[in-house]
């Protein structure tokens, strides 16, 4: 029988090599520093990256209903412009192919968002927030500082921290494809959404779709929209609340916005100075190249960025979620306040004795609407409850699993330099 | 501002020498300052590598005079503190250094005098002197012996450490300031996800949210510790040592210095046997015995300072070797410290978030 294992300070001991001989059991000649030739090495990393890829989505696993699937499979990167592709695969007759590709760019994404939140229709459901812009700023400007400082570093420094800064790059990356994913997902998965015309022609229309996009003026016009909300904001959540649940959900929800913006503008800050901390050790380490403490500073900076990818990833994506049932809300206090003002209409009318039917038929229109909000408010927010509970279970759970096999390797790593100090 | 600190020195000896076995006496920093400037008076000129005590900090100091209660001036006195012990033990360390008197006294006498001028004796004061000096000192242009080869080398590897030793003590720093702040963004973080888990109305997720900033607090406490390990343990090692290798720097122009001197006699006894011999021929017999007693003076002084020269060339060599051992034991150890420091907070990290997993499983 023969053993194969690598010159490990554990394997090559005396009381191994004493008991492997008393077995009859003859050691593979193994070359040093060969991890490439040892096979169960590449069962680690094929292991690495299957839950690499489990631990994508920052939600939950939407692509559950096989009658529509959405993947971004790839993308493309030209300057400032991510070009994303879209693919989809679906049963729908609806559609004019079963598997289909387009080329989309952030600003298709954003231009769908907001013809459905426009939509009249969908007042009553929590619209998916829109993917945030791809930033690739913090990782360019370094790029650039990095070959600006070039000249004073040494080849192996400069290597590392290039490394380091396209590792980055990808990080950024891979995080963008993965909103617009996530994004186009929940939209496949919620029941009436799904259906919206413009959400096929988004997926199916083969064209550039800049022409339907916005123009610069209709931006301006939700521009102020927007402005003219936030002040009536304030006179709707002046307004009674006739149902106890939605009482309850308002509090609750408005609460819960601002501790979630504080929170992940900390995380943010907080993943930010780890990420400093891992720099200097790569130029800690460049120095002291004597010493493998050069390992040590890749799994810091995986480190600072396992964190970031889980916990303000988490953390953003529901800041933004939540916004989108205030929005809600909004809407719903917004046809209970017209509701009212029609009753007000209605009983004024009715003292003059004058266009009482009229009055009557807008108050009846404002009831069903608000009714109308009221049901399906009550739906999405409960769903949504849900939802949010079980992304943060499940990305509180992966983080907390890749803190501690960080630290382990971490430990393994350190106690193997420090053998090799005592010994040396 | 008449009030100063005093700093306890206590010593613990089987040393003969000394009177008794335990014993602690008070000293301000000034007579740190002062046993420096005697030493270097004393052993300097022989080659012998003294070790720089810390640098003075007029900011430091002003803020501990001034009574500033706050963590910076606790640090500075621990800084300073640590520092002066690193120096002192460096001090009792050499083995001729140890037997000077003057050390002696500065452990042992209950009262030592005021050291005065030592304003402009600081390390720095003196490495500054060293440099202009070196920058009047010719180099060598004859090599004398093999053994120069050896000498110049050294020094030449001394300087380059030197440099690699700024720039990584820079980035040390660098390393303390961003994992300082990297403190302070866990604390308000974990203070804000506890704040969140207030607000949250599923109590498993609610209290899996607070279990979170908990462990954050933790970190935070976990990173403070680090940095402050960063830097005692390897932020003062370098500093310390780019102090030692200026006095190093010191002690090969010193050699040089010597081998200036011999040289300028042996020039200075050139001249005056021309001048012997240009009066032989100008026939002047009174004169000429006093030239033949000049040429005596200087070929002894010739003699003398080339005595000198190799005595401090030995001295040089034994020295820097003693040094480097030193430093890679030194360097060796504190580096091992540091490592198992790491180690440490690892362990702890896994801790807390293993405690943290089963939180976050039973949520839902």
């Amino acid at each position: 029988m023969t053993l194969q294992h690598d010159n490990a300070t554990s394997h090559t001991t005396r009381s191994v090599c004493d008991f492997l001989q008393d077995r009859n059991v003859s050691v593979l000649p193994w070359p040093a520093k060969s991890p490439d030739l040892n096979p169960i090495e590449h069962v680690w990393d094929l292991l690495d990256r299957r839950v690499r890829d489990r631990a994508r989505s920052v939600s939950v696993d939407l692509n559950n209903d096989a009658s529509l699937l959405i993947d971004i499979p790839d993308a493309l990167c030209e300057r400032d412009k991510v070009k994303f592709t879209v693919h989809t695969k679906t049963t729908l007759s609806s559609f004019q192919k079963p598997d289909f590709s387009v080329p989309r760019q952030h600003e298709d994404f954003i231009w769908l968002h907001d013809t459905l939140v426009e939509t009249e229709d969908y007042a009553g459901l929590i619209i998916p927030p829109a993917p945030p812009k791809p930033d690739f700023e913090s990782p360019r400007e370094k790029m650039h500082k990095l070959g600006e400082g070039e000249a004073t570093m040494t080849k192996e420094e400069y290597t590392k921290m290039k490394q380091e800064l396209e590792a980055e790059y990808l990080a950024v990356f891979k995080k963008t494809v993965q909103v617009h994913e996530v994004f186009l997902q929940r939209l496949s998965s919620h029941p009436i959404l799904s259906k919206d015309r413009n959400f096929q022609i988004f997926l199916e229309y083969d064209q550039d779709l800049s022409v339907r996009r916005k123009n610069a003026k209709e931006t301006f016009g939700s521009f102020f929209k927007n402005m003219v909300k936030s002040a009536d904001e304030v006179i709707i959540s002046g307004i009674k609340e006739v149902d106890d649940f939605f009482e309850q959900e308002k509090t609750f929800l408005l609460d819960y916005s601002s501790k979630i913006k504080d929170s992940t503008a900390r995380a943010e800050k907080m993943t930010r100075s780890h990420k400093n901390v891992a720099d200097d050790y790569i130029h800690i380490s460049a120095t002291l190249n004597s010493l493998s403490v050069d390992d040590n500073t890749k799994v810091e900076g995986r480190v600072a960025s396992d964190e970031e990818l889980k916990l303000t990833e988490l953390l953003r994506y529901y800041m933004l979620d939540i916004q989108a049932a205030k929005d809600l809300l909004y809407r719903r206090a917004r046809a209970l306040a017209d509701y009212e003002n029609s009753n007000k209409a209605l009983d004024k009318a009715r003292l003059k004795s004058k266009d009482i039917a009229q009055a009557e038929e807008h108050q009846q229109q404002c009831l069903q609407k608000f009714d109308k909000l009221s049901e399906s408010g009550k739906r999405e927010l409960t769903s949504f409850k849900g939802r949010r509970v079980v992304a943060f279970r499940k990305n509180l759970i992966e983080m907390a699993e890749l803190e501690i096999k960080h630290a382990k390797n971490n430990m393994a790593l350190l106690q193997g330099c420090i053998e090799l100090l005592k010994s040396n | 501002m008449n009030a100063y600190i005093a700093y306890k020195v206590s010593t613990r000896t089987t040393l003969p020498m000394f009177k008794n076995r335990t014993f602690s006496v008070w000293r301000r920093f000034s007579d740190f300052l002062g046993l420096y400037e005697k030493l270097s008076v004393k052993h300097s000129l022989n080659g012998c590598i003294i070790p720089p005590p810390p640098e003075k900090s007029i900011v430091g100091m002003t803020k501990v005079k001034v009574g500033k209660e706050d963590s910076s001036s606790a640090d500075f006195v621990e800084t300073r503190r640590a520092a002066l012990e690193r120096y002192l033990q460096r001090v009792v360390c050499h083995p001729s250094l140890l037997q000077d008197p003057d050390v002696r006294e500065f452990l042992e006498r209950d009262e030592l005098p005021r050291a005065v001028g030592t304003h402009t004796l600081s390390g720095a004061g003196f490495l500054k002197m060293i440099n202009r000096a070196s920058d009047a000192v010719s180099k060598m242009t004859v090599k004398i012996s093999d053994s120069d080869a050896w000498f110049d080398n050294k020094l030449q590897e001394v300087e380059s450490e030197e440099l690699q030793l700024r720039k990584l003590h820079a980035v040390v720093e660098s390393l303390v300031n961003h994992r300082k702040e990297l403190c302070g963004n866990t604390a308000v973080f974990a203070k804000s996800m506890a704040m969140l888990g207030n607000s949250e109305d599923n109590t498993a997720l609610s209290r899996a949210l607070s279990q979170l900033a908990e462990v954050e607090d933790k970190m935070e406490t976990l990173h403070q510790e680090q940095a402050a390990s960063d830097f005692f343990i390897l932020a003062e090692l370098l500093a310390d040592y780019i102090r030692l290798l200026g006095a190093v720097r010191g002690c090969f122009e010193q050699r040089m210095k010597t081998w200036q001197r011999w040289q300028e006699a042996q020039s200075t006894l050139q001249k005056k046997r021309e001048v012997e011999a240009k009066l032989l021929w100008a026939n002047k017999p009174d004169k000429l015995q006093q030239a033949k007693e000049e040429i005596t003076e200087w070929e002894g002084k010739v003699t003398q300072y080339e005595r000198d020269f190799d005595r401090i060339s030995v001295t040089v060599r034994k020295e820097f070797l003693r040094f480097e051992k030193e430093k890679s034991k030194d360097f060796k150890s504190q580096i091992v410290k540091y490592l198992e420091s790491l180690l440490q907070s690892q362990q702890r990290l896994v801790k807390f978030w293993e405690a943290f997993l089963p939180e976050a499983k039973a949520i839902g």
